[in-house]
């Protein structure tokens, strides 16, 4: 199934354990550090580095980029180091993450809760999922390097529902 | 007497850096597709199918396996008639900066764990040294993801514990095979003390694969877990399957009457590593 967002978020809600989709359209990139100062901006009432209402993230930490190619290799890293920061971003309107690996059960309940998708990309398949991104660009916390932010304009990225908003989970 | 000249030695290093990241071994990628052929559902398939195409790109392209290029563990088998007339640390810690910074491979070392901040060339490596008959030098230079390595674990057993090792083993990968990248490489260190328990269990992951321990009562346990492990169904990808373990190698070392220590430490599906002789 091919779905673009965040135009077509609705279509989150329909999507079973197993399911495999094809995303097309905006995602951010975001790994611990960058997690940490996304709740510190919540905790200051500061401004986000991105509008986080109805997007989806993607935790990884690319490799550098070489010249001529779009990104470094870029696949998921693990993530249930996230879980601590997860049910903010949940609370702030973000639709769906796209990680490895199972997450806890309070995020399965939050995930529930807020009627979001956690999809799965396969761990370690890197240099495969950059043929499926169009444009990357930083867009907050440069200084972190691997660990800025990027939003990725990707095209049929290919993902496995991992958790279904209705809290059903392939683990 | 046999000398090895600096500059060989950096460069060596930096090349294996390089070359270990954008290349997987190959008993690895056999392992993968034999794998592939043992798998009855399409979805386990497909994943191996993936995770054999990543590899096929990214040796082709020159860029990395995993986004991970991981801690940089480097093994030295030093000939105790070899002549090495410069500083051994740094001469690593260089190789290392050259080819992470030439191979745009990732930058992933913090100089502390509290301040975080990177020290911008994946250095420093961990170097463990061995002296060793003869006038060789044996390098086996490991790039370990955190993804796999903060999965291990350490368990200090009594010495009456020694007929539950199979079971804790088996549980313990149940719940930690999902957040490494199955199908992934289970390495087994019994016996020393905490941290030879620890280093057995790396060195463990890093023996090729199909090659059991040559005492037959240990290989059976090998062969015993990697059954137990496959049943679980965790699977490739974690997402379902009856290949969750390519294998499981056991190392052990003698203890004292009083211990039993035992540590897991795990390899993901990209296991990069290369083992030469200069």
């Amino acid at each position: 199934m091919k779905i673009k967002i965040p135009e077509e978020r609705e279509v989150f809600y329909r999507l079973k354990v197993g399911d495999k989709i094809f995303l097309s359209g905006t995602i951010y990139t975001a790994r611990d550090e960058a997690h940490r100062r996304i709740a510190d901006c919540g905790m200051r009432s500061a401004e986000f580095p991105f509008e986080i209402k109805n997007q989806v993230i993607y935790y990884t930490g690319p490799s550098p980029t070489k010249p001529g190619e779009v990104i470094g290799s870029c696949g998921p890293t693990t993530s249930a180091r996230m879980d601590k920061w997860t049910p903010l971003l949940l609370s702030l309107g973000l639709a769906g993450m796209i990680g490895k690996g199972p997450r806890s059960s309070e995020i399965i309940d939050a995930i529930k809760k807020y009627q979001v998708v956690y999809f799965i990309a396969i761990g370690g398949a890197a240099a495969y999922y950059t043929n499926f991104i169009e444009k990357a660009e930083i867009v907050a916390y440069s200084d972190l390097g691997c660990e800025a932010i990027h939003r990725l304009e990707v095209r049929d990225f290919p993902l496995y529902v991992g958790i279904s908003s209705d809290g059903e989970t392939i683990f | 007497m046999r000398r090895i000249e600096r500059e060989k030695f950096v460069e060596t290093i930096s090349s294996l850096c390089k070359e270990v990241n954008y290349s997987l071994p190959l008993s690895m990628i056999k392992a993968l597709i034999k794998a592939r052929e043992n798998e009855r559902d399409e979805r386990p398939r497909e994943v191996l199918s993936i995770l054999i195409e990543n590899a096929r790109i990214a040796k082709e392209k020159c860029v990395p396996i995993c986004q991970d290029t991981g801690f940089v563990i480097v093994f030295l088998d030093i000939g105790r008639d070899l002549r090495v007339d410069f500083d051994i640390n740094s001469s690593v810690q260089e190789g290392v900066g050259r080819g992470y910074k030439e191979g745009y491979l990732r930058q992933s070392i913090v100089s502390s764990p509290f301040e975080r901040k990177n020290t911008g060339d994946n250095t420093p490596a961990i170097i463990h040294i061995n002296l060793i008959d003869g006038e060789s030098l044996q390098i086996t230079l490991f790039a370990k993801g955190a993804g796999s390595e903060n999965q291990g674990g350490l368990f200090m057993l009594k010495p009456s514990d020694r007929e539950k090792i199979e079971d804790i083993v088996v549980s313990y990968v149940k719940e930690k095979a999902p957040y490494v990248c199955p199908p992934i490489m289970v390495g087994i260190g019994i016996g020393g003390d905490m941290e030879i328990a620890c280093l057995l269990s790396k060195k463990a992951v890093l023996r090729d694969i199909g090659r059991f321990n040559e005492n037959l009562a240990i290989a059976q346990m090998e062969k015993n877990l990697l059954f137990k492990i496959n049943n679980l169904g965790i699977g490739p990808g974690g997402l379902g399957g009856m290949t969750t373990a390519l294998c499981v190698n056991i190392e052990v070392a003698s203890c004292h009457i009083g211990s039993l220590p035992l540590a897991i430490n795990f390899g993901c599906y990209a296991t990069r590593y290369k083992r030469i002789t200069i």
